[in-house]
């Protein structure tokens, strides 16, 4: 039997992106002695890609936003599958945790008269977003990495957690291996935070890194965590499609905040063709009103290509499937055409969109200050997640364990608004880690079993001791699974392809549990596959199982054999949890009644 | 297809050689993605870093051709033809194994540099204001996503290993940055002298000719930097009266 480390911290927090970063400080902010485990290197994580901005109705650009307008945006973009408390907490908290940042030194784009800027994005009624040009995300987590390394945070980079350890109900700690020599080391902690992102992954074609292995969702879940709205996985509308390298890499929905515009191939603007009832009265009528509203005009309504991300990518799919689309298979985003309404069009683009001016040139060989850009859909965001109680972020049925950020569920309920995710970490990373400090601080010292330390050790070992064989090996598995679910669980879902996905999953179960990786313990990516695999799996038969059941259209989760909303469906969200025998059983959970103040301020919304 | 040889070198702090791989170069493939199916299909345990695939994480950092480059930003039809393309891991950091070295001195560094300080919030609402201008010149900084291609090519520690008197152009950058926030109070001009040790830098810019985000470095973070570090430290007209330092 191999050797182990043990850790001992009041609090740990698995994943170092935003919120990770934002819980380990709120944590040690509470007193708590605090670990912070991360697959990557320090400030390497999802975060750093977002680009577009962080949501908060901070009211710079506008004065006529407020928590209440954000609060109802948000709802409404979910279709009100939202934990209504989650929607309230985080419209109200997020600007003072975006204007904290600036006190650790973020240095956020300014207004003429120096406040934070904002920019408008799909689904907020209002200009909302603070921003860096293209790189809000980057901004955010170096900001997050250079206060939280002088807080006394303990970091572990380059350590994967595989397994979390229970006591009963209890989440006590974390087993792990570290990635450069492979040694394993126990994480001793009175209480988990698990801040581990998506899954994208499961996917071919997606804007997410490696480390997007869904690893948070599957620990809770074996560790006896609920999950919910597994069934809603954001395909964001514009991801690259040419060449077939880049695939996925995300173009900012910033760009359609700057006034671009989509295009098919017969050169019309297609999204005026369809709006959506609950956004008519918010969009505009003519170009010329969407132009007017992205300069500012504040009588002007938004133009389509700023409805909703699991709108826009329908009709981006559509186009394609009718014939209209880019030579590639996408369709065409037009920023260029700006030039026609402002001068210095090419100076402007380049500093408001830095990062996908160099990508384009660099990666696409396309100057998108002439020449528009093909797009089309990429897996991009995990609304579902961790089922917690909204206001601590802790797990509905596990003691201890708290989950923030993408990993954590209930805030988006079937679709996010750009922008929500930036504050949702900031807003609950916080929160979770107040409350696991709180928690660690009011009950005692852990008991670690020796039983699960040694399962967890031999299940961690067991690749690295099969026969290796590349035709079947973790990267070939792992590369038919995200064929599996983009093809058959993917944008547009239907009864038989869902069954086959599952199907398809009990079958790559199998091949994973005899599956050799090969090579030693040392830096070993296949290895690291290997094991990552088996979260994969667990969440893509849960994103397959309750979409499978889900049997209308709405939000991001669109059914071809049940194309309509149905309101008989939008009473309950469904929950998936482990059931005695091992199976993966699925529940409905009715909606808890929304407050009746919150209610009102929805309906005066409109 | 016609296959391309890439020499990847592969091996750890015991040593290491150059191995030759066949690639299938698909339509505007980057160094990573060949790399990535070196992995996948012909060695499964080739070590390699990287997240984004998209020049915004920083950490595909490796010498390709000799050149420090993200290996994810640097196409395979920009290299050329004639010849095998050569994958290195970055010579100034140990190897750990591949093309992963151990970076770690870098965090180590930064630590030890004199936090944020910011003054108290100058407007009513208890924010600051800062005016566009002021904010763009530490944002160019801000853009740096720590790939440590500057450290990677600077000859004072490439060289010299001076890693414990010369923090390396990455650091310099960071405290530049703080340096310039409109509401920072911190001064870090005794430490840039005495222990992250600016002066070394003799101007060679290498490193800016390395970074992926175009940040300016020795111009417009390294050369302000050893100007402030002159004025606070260095007065001629006292030194010819024989005040001597400071």
């Amino acid at each position: 039997m191999s050797e182990h480390q043990v850790v001992e911290h009041d609090v740990i927090v698995i994943g170092a992106g935003g919120a990770g970063l934002r819980a380990a400080i709120a944590a040690a902010a509470g007193g708590a002695s605090v670990g912070l485990v991360c697959k990557s290197l320090l400030g390497k994580a999802h975060t750093v890609m977002a680009e577009g901005g962080v949501a908060a109705a901070l009211s710079n650009a506008d004065e006529r936003d407020n928590w209440m307008v954000h609060f109802a945006d948000t709802m409404r973009g979910g279709q009100y599958l939202n934990s209504w408390r989650m929607a309230e907490l985080h419209a109200k908290e997020a600007p003072d945790r975006v204007r904290e940042l600036e006190s650790w030194g973020a240095l956020l784009d300014r207004t003429p008269d120096g406040r934070m800027n904002q920019r408008n994005f799909g689904g907020h009624k209002y200009p909302r977003l603070a921003h860096v040009g293209d790189r809000t995300g980057l901004e955010m987590i170096r900001t997050l990495q250079d206060h939280g390394i002088h807080q006394g945070i303990d970091v572990h980079m380059e350590v994967t957690v595989t397994k979390l350890l229970t006591d009963g109900d209890r989440c006590v700690g974390a087993f792990a291996y570290d990635r450069e020599r492979g040694r394993f080391k126990v994480f001793k902690a009175k209480a988990v935070v698990l801040a581990t992102g998506g899954i994208g992954r499961a996917y071919t074609i997606t804007s997410n890194s490696w480390e997007y292995t869904g690893d948070g969702h599957a620990l809770a879940y074996h560790a006896g965590a609920e999950l919910v709205d597994m069934e809603f996985v954001q395909f964001h509308p514009t991801g690259m499609v040419w060449p077939p390298s880049v695939r996925g890499i995300l173009v900012t929905e910033g760009v359609r905040g700057e006034g671009g515009v989509l295009k098919n191939s017969e050169g019309r603007r297609f999204m005026f063709d369809d709006i959506p009832p609950l956004y008519q009265g918010q969009t505009a009528a003519t170009p010329e009103e969407g132009w007017r509203y992205v300069i500012g005009d504040k009588e002007a309504r938004r133009p389509p290509e700023l409805l909703t991300r699991d709108h826009v990518a329908r009709k981006i799919v559509k186009e394609v499937k009718e014939g209209r689309g880019s030579p590639h298979g996408g369709v065409f985003l037009d920023i260029a055409w700006i030039k026609q309404n402002i001068k210095d069009a090419e100076g402007h683009i380049r500093k408001k969109l830095p990062s996908m001016y160099h990508q384009f040139k660099e990666l696409a060989g396309v100057d998108i200050t002439k020449e528009p850009m093909e797009v089309g859909p990429t897996m991009h965001y995990m609304m579902g997640g961790v089922r917690v109680e909204p206001d601590s972020q802790m797990s509905t049925t596990v003691k201890g364990l708290f989950a923030a950020g993408e990993c954590g569920g209930g805030l988006h309920g079937a679709n996010r608004l750009g922008g929500n995710s930036l504050s949702d970490l900031l807003v609950f990373g916080k929160r979770a880690g107040e409350y696991a400090a709180k928690f660690a601080a009011g009950n005692s010292a852990v008991k670690l079993g020796d039983d699960q330390v040694k399962l967890a050790e031999s299940e961690a070992l067991a690749p690295l001791e099969r026969d290796a064989d590349a035709d079947v090996g973790p990267f070939r598995l792992q590369y038919e699974l995200q064929k599996l679910m983009q093809d058959k669980a993917g944008i547009a879902r239907e009864e038989t392809e869902l069954t086959e996905a599952l199907e398809g999953i009990q079958k790559l179960k199998a091949r994973a549990s005899v599956m050799g990786a090969g090579g030693s313990r040392e830096y070993n990516p296949g290895w690291h596959t290997a094991l990552d695999l088996h979260n994969l799996l667990t969440i893509s038969e849960a994103i397959a199982l309750a979409a499978r059941e889900r049997k209308e259209s709405r939000g991001a989760h669109a059914r071809v054999d049940y194309q309509a909303k149905d309101a008989a469906w939008g009473t309950f969200n469904h929950v998936i949890k482990k059931g005695k025998d091992g199976n993966m059983e699925i529940r409905r959970e009715p909606l808890a009644a929304i407050r009746q103040d919150l209610q009102d301020i929805i309906k005066e919304q409109g | 297809m016609a296959k391309t040889e890439f020499q990847v070198w592969r091996g750890d702090s015991s040593g290491g050689e150059l191995q030759s791989y066949q690639v299938d170069v698909g339509p505007g493939y980057v160094v990573l993605d060949a790399i990535h199916q070196i992995q996948a299909e012909q060695a499964n345990d080739l070590a390699v870093r990287w997240n984004c695939k998209a020049g915004k994480c920083g950490s595909c950092s490796a010498e390709v051709n000799g050149s420090p480059r993200l290996m994810c930003m640097t196409r395979v039809d920009d290299l050329p033809k004639d010849k095998p393309i050569t994958v290195e891991p970055m010579r100034t950091f140990p190897s750990v194994k591949d093309l992963v070295t151990d970076v770690s001195w870098n965090y180590e560094v930064k630590k030890t540099i004199q936090r944020f300080m910011p003054s108290k919030p100058d407007a009513a609402d208890g924010t600051w204001r800062m005016d566009q201008y002021d904010v763009e010149r530490p944002q160019e900084f801000r853009k740096c996503i720590e790939c440590f291609l500057c450290q990677d090519v600077c000859h004072v520690l490439r060289d010299h290993h001076m890693h414990d008197r010369f923090a390396g152009p990455r650091m310099f950058v960071y405290v530049a940055n703080l340096e310039m926030n409109p509401i920072d109070t911190g001064n870090r001009v005794a430490q840039l002298r005495d222990e992250l040790g600016v002066g070394y830098c003799n101007i060679t810019k290498c490193c800016t000719k390395v970074c992926p985000e175009h940040i300016t470095i020795t111009d417009n973070a390294i050369i302000p930097l050893k100007e402030r570090v002159v004025d606070q430290s260095y007065d001629p007209i006292a030194k010819l009266l024989g005040a001597g330092k400071e």
